[in-house]
């Protein structure tokens, strides 16, 4: 199928490759008994003894609310981290569609296997089966979990909880609370935190920022964090230290992601010794409301469900100024109807974002700058009625009247597709274990669950699973064979040297005293990423923006601008201080972008393509997750490759025309 | 667009504060009100001066975190966040006046951001459902009748970013707090704990120093979420019926 090879990557020299990395925690035996037989061969810690270990949680979204919930409530001393000054803020709660899980209260044919088999296909066969599995068995306690703690999804008259379907499968076993789905699941989360808080069993820090991981004789034993208010800058000691900070898309500077999401904990953790799995895999939402000009902050997304009634077009002639309505009938282009007859508006997310880039890059985008396509409601108005498309779209449209000033009703809304979650990660074994013993990686900070493209509503899925339910169980055994008495001293020789590398990197950032902002070099690699490792990836461009990167980076540490001090309240500093690590983070995404000369799932290399422009994967070849290991800024990084292995769900090839 | 922004500049909790007068130009009615505010801090650093902190995150009025009294109204003249509000709500050549929440539960931080910790306190004192984590029944065992799910549902689409506190002339956190008793309380998951939830709130929420209410409905005006005043008369109800109900055990 693959065809345009025309370079063969398997010598490029920017990284060396070391031994294969092997998930060692998996059980063997039937895929559907793997995790109880995990938990089962796990040790436990005698609930007297719980209390003893101190565990560090970063981030109080989904996963590490959960996490942090749970921990406390089996007696654990739970040391919690957010930036935010509250945890209820974290970016978890944005998450509009819903939560997918396998109760089969439909009876039409869901089961735990059919939800395992979506998701691997749905990643394009670049997850680990025990994962999925593992996840899909979960599902289902999630939502009784959720229930349990008050979380209103939506229900039936009779009482019951209602379902609805959701993109690429053809059951309905997506649970909702209205578009407001990841707010009250991170509610709930939160609320659990909050009754561990007033009962002492979790210590919360709010505006306190991760900076560092401290491994000390080969395990993760604290972290040294920034007190965002007062500045202060101090080490926090414990037996194991858990990630759940979320993922990285804010590397691309404009995404959905909340603005002050960051890739610090995971790219700190990284430079300490944790493998980063798969980092080029990001995934690209068709349906975002435009940028509407350089003062641009973030993109907001819209949900997909609008594709189901409205037309994607843009003018058949380059550079046609005129307002919609103006344009005739037989001067426009249903694109995706013409291009996939049989699927249409309804192509999976990675097709349609790609079609309206290349219509964009055809020079027949519309709206200011181009770059953006029409989503016409106007046939469907026509068909069913407004109040029809009222009752299905109504808050989506005043959303979009609200952000746009303009009445989708009247006018087709634009739409372009946005940078929206990373697949990527910290690489994990089953565990949730990364390559340092003691440091566990969950949500969308670890790589493992999605593949190279996550379907919607699974995000929820896997934060609430890790948390609620993976960690606690998989942290048990890790804390059993490390029963503690060995706390190092706050003035251990390790913490006092990453204590003051921290420090002295910080100062540095204030001192450069240039004449740029941490944002005008945070766009400029956005733009770079976006165009050279976003929709569309290519050699050639790769080979740019790695040739770029160094440059922008050595160009950052002499024009920086920061004003005051690092020893106050100073957002300018917290900013700059995330611009260092995305300026490194980058450079890897590049490089294993390139390195991966297949296309699969979010990612797209136009060399490896079908006749039909479709995703060409090279299973041969790429089968695998690529960790890597970091040897030093700008420095070749040594891949280790993790085999993946498809017993249970035979990979085959996507085909919508 | 070209406006003079009086912004209120405080260094710490512990410094007097003042309102500074800033001049920006070449502001776009598209932008968002914190995208504007970017433009002038991306100048003011270039130019060497402190840029205006402020509390921002989701920038898609979910996360609560945006927090700005404009030209005396929380959130400013439209019904939404900060984050939420775009320029074209103002005229070419306005004078807008930008300061943080006022109450005093809500001390200032710096500049335009305050400390909330008090809502998360209150929240701490009986905002949940005791269900540890694995002890949850099959999700089904329980029917909850869609009246109830939907009027939870209402209240639970606080976003606690404390308007209602900024805009209540007493600075009471009735609305927040009845917010989540009510959304809590009516759900049968809800009602083992339903009275000492809102006793231990709203004694939570009176030791945080926030005011008595006087049902003015200035909080239920600037809400963004749309949280009835009804949820103030509701709590009311289960306060009453509490105390009546502990004080005969």
């Amino acid at each position: 199928m693959t065809t345009d090879m025309t370079t063969d990557m398997t010598h490029y020299s920017d990284y060396t490759t070391g031994e294969p990395v092997a998930d060692t925690k998996a059980p063997d035996g039937p895929i559907e008994e793997r995790w109880d037989t995990r938990r089962f061969t796990a040790k436990l810690v005698n609930p007297a003894n719980r209390r003893k270990h101190t565990v560090i949680v970063v981030g109080t979204g989904l996963a590490g609310g959960s996490a942090g919930a749970t921990l406390a409530e089996q007696g654990y001393h739970v040391v919690q981290f957010c930036y935010q000054d509250s945890p209820r803020r974290a970016h978890s709660i944005a998450a509009q569609g819903g939560i997918n899980a396998a109760k089969n209260y439909r009876n039409d044919g869901d089961s735990i296997h059919r939800l395992f088999y979506d998701t691997v296909k749905g990643g394009d066969f670049r997850s680990r089966e025990s994962n999925v599995r593992r996840l899909a068995q979960i599902s289902v306690e999630i939502i009784d979990q959720c229930v349990a703690q008050g979380v209103p999804f939506a229900r039936e008259y009779g009482g019951l909880l209602d379902t609805r379907s959701f993109g690429g499968v053809q059951v309905s076993r997506t649970f909702y609370a209205r578009g407001q789905t990841g707010q009250q699941l991170l509610l709930g989360a939160y609320q659990a935190l909050s009754r561990q808080i007033a009962a002492g069993n979790v210590e919360l820090h709010p505006r306190t920022e991760m900076l560092d991981l401290l491994v000390i004789d080969g395990r993760a034993r604290g972290i040294v964090a920034r007190d965002l208010v007062t500045g202060e800058i101090r080490p926090y000691v414990a037996d194991a230290v858990v990630l759940a900070s979320g993922g990285y898309g804010n590397v691309f500077y404009l995404s959905t992601n909340a603005m002050n999401s960051n890739a610090t904990a995971i790219w700190r953790a990284h430079r300490r010794g944790a493998y980063f799995a798969n980092p080029c895999f990001t995934q690209i939402h068709p349906t975002c409301i435009p940028r509407t000009g350089d003062h641009q902050s973030k993109l907001t997304l819209m949900s997909e469900s609008l594709r189901n009634d409205g037309r994607i077009w843009v003018p058949k002639a380059k550079g046609d100024t005129r307002p919609p309505a103006e344009i005739p009938e037989d001067e426009r282009d249903y694109y995706l109807e013409r291009i996939y007859p049989s699927f249409g508006n309804l192509v999976p997310r990675d097709i349609a974002s790609r079609a309206a880039k290349n219509v964009c890059d055809e020079g027949r985008g519309v709206g200011p700058g181009g770059q953006g396509v029409y989503l016409d409601f106007a046939d469907a108005i026509a068909r069913l009625g407004r109040p029809a498309i009222e009752a299905k779209y109504g808050n989506l449209f005043e959303m979009y009247e609200r952000i746009t000033a303009e009445n989708p009703y009247e006018v087709p809304m634009r739409i372009y597709p946005a940078v929206h979650y990373t697949m990527g990660g910290l690489w994990v074994d089953y565990d949730l274990q990364t390559t340092v013993p003691g440091l566990f990686a969950i949500g969308e900070a670890n790589f493992s669950d999605h593949g190279a493209n996550r379907l919607g509503a699974s995000a929820l899925m896997q934060g609430l699973a890790d948390g609620y339910f993976v960690l606690p169980a998989t942290l048990n055994d890790y804390l059993a064979r490390h029963p503690g008495h060995d706390t190092p001293a706050a003035d251990h020789p390790q913490i006092t040297a990453v204590l003051a590398e921290t420090t002295e990197r910080l100062h540095r950032l204030v001192s450069v005293d240039g004449d740029r902002t941490a944002d005008s070099f945070h766009r400029e690699l956005g733009e770079l990423m976006w165009e050279f490792c976003g929709m569309a990836r290519t050699e050639q461009g790769l080979r740019k923006a790695l040739d770029r990167i160094p440059q922008i980076r050595e160009e950052f540490w002499r024009r920086i601008k920061v004003p005051g001090t690092e020893a106050e309240f100073n957002q300018s500093l917290e900013r700059a201080n995330r611009v260092v690590d995305y300026l490194e983070l980058a450079e890897l995404m590049c490089l294993d972008a390139l390195h991966r000369a297949e296309s699969c799932g979010g990612h797209f290399r136009e060399e490896s393509q079908t006749p039909d422009g479709e995703a060409a994967r090279r299973d041969e070849e790429f089968s695998y997750a690529a960790a890597w290991e970091f040897t030093g800024t700008g420095a070749a990084p040594v891949l280790h490759r993790e085999d993946l292995v498809f017993a249970y769900v035979h990979p085959t090839q996507r085909s919508y025309a | 667009m070209k406006l003079t922004l009086r912004i209120w500049r405080q260094h710490d909790a512990d410094a007097p504060g003042a309102m500074s007068t800033y001049d920006v130009d070449g502001i776009s009615p598209d932008m968002s009100f914190l995208e504007m505010l970017d433009t002038l801090n991306e100048r003011l650093t270039v130019e060497g001066e402190e840029p205006v902190a402020f509390d921002h995150d989701c920038r898609e009025g979910i996360c609560g975190a945006c927090s700005l009294v404009i030209n005396g109204e929380a959130h400013g003249p439209e019904r939404t966040t900060s984050c939420q509000l775009h320029m074209r709500s103002f005229r070419d050549g306005d004078t807008i006046d930008v300061e943080p929440w006022r109450a005093a539960a809500f001390p200032v931080v710096r500049d335009l951001v305050v400390d909330r910790s008090s809502f998360d306190r209150i929240i701490q004192s009986g905002g949940y459902i005791t269900a540890p984590t694995g002890s949850a029944p099959e999700a089904h065992a329980t029917p909850v009748p869609k009246p109830a799910a939907d009027t939870a549902f209402e209240h639970a689409e606080c976003i606690g970013c404390g308007a209602c506190v900024a805009a209540c002339p007493n600075g009471s956190a009735m609305l927040f707090t009845s917010a989540k008793v009510n959304h809590l309380n009516v759900l049968p998951q809800g009602a083992p704990e339903r009275e000492t939830r809102v006793l231990d709130m709203v004694a939570q929420m009176d030791a945080e120093g926030f005011g008595g209410c006087t049902l003015t409905g200035e909080c239920a005006t600037a809400c963004p979420k749309g949280i009835p005043l009804t949820s103030i008369t509701a709590m009311n109800r289960e306060w009453l019926r509490a105390t009546r109900k502990v004080s005969r055990t």
